[in-house]
């Protein structure tokens, strides 16, 4: 056989392929390895979803524990859940939809290289989201105050069911196990809320050295995803954990 | 430094920095290959340790809790630090980009990443292992682990929890990679099967390692800040720990053992020449059983209070799942049948993995069925069960891979009789150890003990005397490949005359992989006959 | 894909007044006892909220078919996780051990 041994697999040379000729030369933030922005862009997004679904299965297994235990304890985890601040849980739903918003306004500022709107959206997106973490700890301190955090402190006062059934001994155990619940889910929640707002602020300081345009803006629009995944889990711990007990005080009988 | 080698990735950049922060793969692939033999070696060490008091029925050698320390640690590094990144970090870093036709795995950064969080994760595990060890057992359970222990679960836990993101991080990279990266003609089905076989590995990395990773996180939490999640006096449930915890861990022995099988198929397609046998079965039986692997997770838990009805289901699908393995069993040895086998150290590792992998899928099946596995769990029996899959076949595959693609990766021809040495060494010290341990797991001897019945103790010094055995044939490579490095023959770019991109490119490979991007109009495995064959 | 469609404003601006308005009814529905069907309506409208999202805000739409399913496949995974483990839970009656 006259060919070389690189030839017998068939992958000959060929030199750049891809549409737009040589886009290294073009734009320097062509990473060597891609051969066009399109590419170097739906690679990185797919790596941010690859990333979210690992994101999902973690907080998943949280709330897998919340389901069972929900199941296996309904009465106390309605009587938990009603001595949450369902005032601060909706103010914090509504902060958070919010950063949403101007988080996705800042990507699109990015977009239409408008650099006055990246900075200026990201800004608020901080801010909301930094509004997000003050409310939390007044909320934090709330429960600590009331004895609400499990441990040796934890005491939830017995108290009567709207239905003027006192709840047992037992049930206490099982709303410091809800407690626990709660603490963690909004806790490794708050924590990916800061994780947020360090990108956020590294995402802000490059956007002022005007890194970002309509050629390159790829570092906001997959920050911006993690942020609305963020979101996205507090959308569902909002109901589960504080909407249970809201309809018995409504009762009271 | 010879001309092949100072032209290649090795070569430049020169300097510590240089390769502290590379992005390139194959260089990353080097520094995984060295962590990673230095926690196989630690881990050989505990082995040691259990099988020194097992040579005599009365536990004498160490006291009860630091027999218990050994067997966890043993565990915990072979599988966390050892096994789950042996051959994804190492031969599935250097050789996916090239395999597909890129220069580079999509996220170089992010594969650097990976590497510096497995360090961490690691170094905190040691933190844990010299700050009071770990003695749970590699499983953790509820509540001990969470309330009683006494050792260091929690920077333990942590360890685990910060390694496990390497893994996500690989995985993440490699699926992108393979998706996104393959060079011009590179269909699905022109991929190498150690592509198909990787990419199933990373699914379960994805959707696995981060159940494993909360789970470990609520142990800690649940010793520093007395949340009850497992506690039973707050309603806390042990049994949801072992759900969760067993929702990855049952995966991660794909996680295992599926890049294992696809290193196989690479390295039988070249030992007999010829195409794999059906292609195309041995490509979905890889995702098959990805997908299948995380629904049986309920086998660890036939004993455990679990709804028998549950156990049904889940018996019934572990039985399921033991299927497309068989079909690659299968279909290697018909791809071998009738081809022109080239008799190389390469040869006995793949000829071992598969005797010793079905022996050890064999005897999964007894411990799938429910009701024997009431008599079998937490016995020597599953022990040697499991250590057939993972080292008779993972790391089987592991080391023939090393050996099948040392020299594109180091430039060098390594010794061939000390190599074929050390795969029947291994071959032989392994089933010496491993194979007492079914019939003594048969008769009852349950796991993680120290002490065992007087009439026991000829298998056990049996098992013993094959760990010996085993230890020489792992430690014959670390001499004859690090002196490879320095007197090996200079390896041409294709030495065993295989088919596949990465024996296109010079040994070992420039940074940039390609010269000019390859595009690809072949199918994978493309063996011609080198004669014509007249019949008749 | 994305890089070529810029979604316009007031796209983003309904999508913002749609998760509004959703909260405050998830909210109000959760002051009435509809007895078991609060839970239900309110991982509905959840749902609803994340989806809406998803497809706007994280812009799902113009990706990739690849992409999509990557999103998808996560949440299914959840799904599985969920309902085995449940599922032993549910079941442990259905088959009578001796002794429980």
């Amino acid at each position: 056989m006259a060919h070389s041994q690189a030839a017998s697999i068939g992958a000959h040379s060929a030199t750049s392929h891809g549409a737009g000729g040589d886009e290294h030369a073009q734009n320097p933030n062509l990473q060597h390895h891609f051969y066009s922005m399109a590419q170097q862009l739906e690679a990185s997004t797919l790596g941010m979803w690859v990333f979210l679904v690992t994101e999902i299965m973690f907080f998943g297994g949280m709330f897998m524990a919340y389901i069972l235990y929900r199941h296996l304890y309904p009465a106390a985890w309605q009587l938990g859940s009603h001595h949450l601040n369902v005032s601060l849980g909706a103010t914090n739903t509504i902060v958070l939809i919010c950063s949403s918003l101007t988080m996705a306004l800042a990507v699109r500022s990015a977009q239409v290289s408008s650099r006055k709107g990246q900075i200026w959206f990201l800004i608020l997106t901080i801010v909301f989201g930094s509004a997000f973490l003050v409310v939390k700890y007044f909320e934090y301190a709330e429960k600590f105050e009331h004895h609400l955090v499990p441990g040796p402190t934890f005491n939830m006062p017995t108290e009567e069911y709207p239905n003027g059934i006192i709840a047992p001994d037992q049930e206490a155990n099982h709303q410091q196990l809800f407690f626990s619940l709660y603490f963690m889910l909004t806790g490794v929640h708050a924590a990916h809320m800061v994780v947020g707002i360090v990108l956020m602020l590294v995402i802000l300081a490059m956007a002022i050295r005007g890194r970002f345009s309509a050629s390159y803006y790829t570092p906001v629009e997959i920050s911006g995803l993690y942020w609305h995944f963020v979101d996205i889990v507090w959308i569902f711990l909002f109901p589960l954990l504080y909407l249970l007990g809201a309809h018995l005080g409504a009762h009271g009988g | 430094m010879t001309d092949n080698i100072s032209r290649s990735y090795l070569g430049a950049p020169h300097g510590v920095a240089a390769w502290l922060l590379t992005k390139d793969h194959k260089r990353i692939a080097m520094l995984y290959l060295i962590s990673i033999t230095i926690f196989f070696a630690l881990g050989g060490i505990f082995a040691a340790g259990i099988r020194l008091e097992l040579l005599t029925p009365k536990g004498d050698l160490w006291t009860p809790d630091m027999y218990n320390k050994l067997f966890t640690l043993h565990g915990v590094i072979m599988i966390f630090f050892f096994l789950i990144p042996s051959i994804p970090a190492t031969l599935g870093n250097f050789l996916l980009p090239i395999m597909v036709g890129a220069k580079d795995l999509a996220f170089p950064r992010i594969n650097l990443l990976s590497w510096y969080i497995y360090v961490a994760g690691a170094l905190t595990t040691l933190a844990a292992v010299f700050n009071g060890g770990l003695d749970t057992g590699w499983t953790f359970y509820t509540p001990y682990s969470s309330i009683a222990s006494e050792t260091a679960v929690t920077t333990a836990a942590i360890g685990v929890f910060i390694t496990g993101f390497s893994s996500i991080l690989t995985g993440l990279n490699f699926i992108v990679t393979v998706h996104r990266m393959r060079a011009p003609g590179m269909t699905w089905f022109r991929l190498p099967l150690f592509v198909w076989a990787q990419y199933a590995t990373s699914l379960v990395m994805i959707l696995g390692t981060p159940v494993i990773a909360i789970t470990v996180l609520l142990v800690g939490a649940e010793r520093a800040f007395h949340f009850g999640f497992f506690d039973p006096r707050l309603g806390g449930d042990p049994v949801l720990f072992q759900h969760l915890f067993w929702f990855y861990s049952h995966p991660a022995v794909y996680i295992m053992i599926l890049p294992g099988m696809g290193v196989m198929s690479e390295l039988v397609a070249a030992v007999s020449r010829k195409q794999v046998f059906g292609y195309g079965f041995v490509a979905f039986s890889s995702l098959a059983i990805a997908i299948l692997g995380f629904l049986v997770w309920g086998h660890h838990l036939f004993v455990s209070s679990q709804s028998i009805y549950a156990g049904l289901v889940f018996s019934i699908i572990t039985m399921l799942v033991a299927v497309p393995s068989a079909v690659k069993t299968f279909n290697w040895a018909a791809t071998m049948y009738k081809g022109s086998i080239m008799w190389t150290a390469t040869t006995f590792w793949v000829l071992g993995f598969m005797g010793l992998f079905t022996i050890g899928g064999l005897t999964g099946l007894f411990l799938a069925s429910m009701g024997l596995d009431i008599h079998l769990t937490d016995t020597y029996f599953v022990v040697a069960h499991f250590h057939y899959i993972m080292v008779g076949g993972a790391i089987m595959a592991y080391m023939g891979g090393l050996h099948f693609w040392w020299p594109k990766m180091t430039g060098k021809m390594y010794n061939e009789p000390g190599a074929i040495a050390s795969a029947i060494l291994v071959f032989v010290g392994f089933n010496l150890t491993f194979f007492p341990q079914f019939i003594l797991g048969y008769m009852g001897m349950p796991r993680r003990y120290h002490a065992y019945p007087e009439e026991w103790q000829v298998l056990n010094v049996a098992s013993t005397l094959g760990a010996s055995v085993l230890f020489l044939g792992y430690l014959l490579p670390a001499f004859y490949l690090t002196w490879s490095l320095v007197k090996g023959k200079e390896a041409p770019a294709n030495p065993w005359g295989a088919k596949g991109l990465e024996w296109t490119v010079p040994s070992p490979p420039p940074t940039f992989n390609f010269d000019e991007d390859p595009v690809v109009d072949e199918p994978a495995y493309n063996y011609k006959p080198t004669r014509e064959v007249h019949v008749g | 894909m994305s890089e070529h469609v810029v979604t316009p404003v007031r796209t983003y601006v309904f999508t913002f007044l749609l998760l509004v308005v959703l909260t405050i009814v998830t909210y109000l529905v959760a002051l009435q006892d509809f007895g078991v069907m609060n839970t239900p309506i309110a991982l509905a409208v959840a749902f609803l909220k994340a989806t809406a999202v998803v497809i706007y805000f994280m812009g799902l739409r113009y990706n990739t078919p690849l992409t999509k399913l990557v999103a998808v496949a996560g949440f299914f995974w959840l799904i599985i996780l969920f309902g085995i483990t449940i599922s032993d839970y549910v079941t442990r009656s259905w088959i009578g051990v001796p002794g429980r």
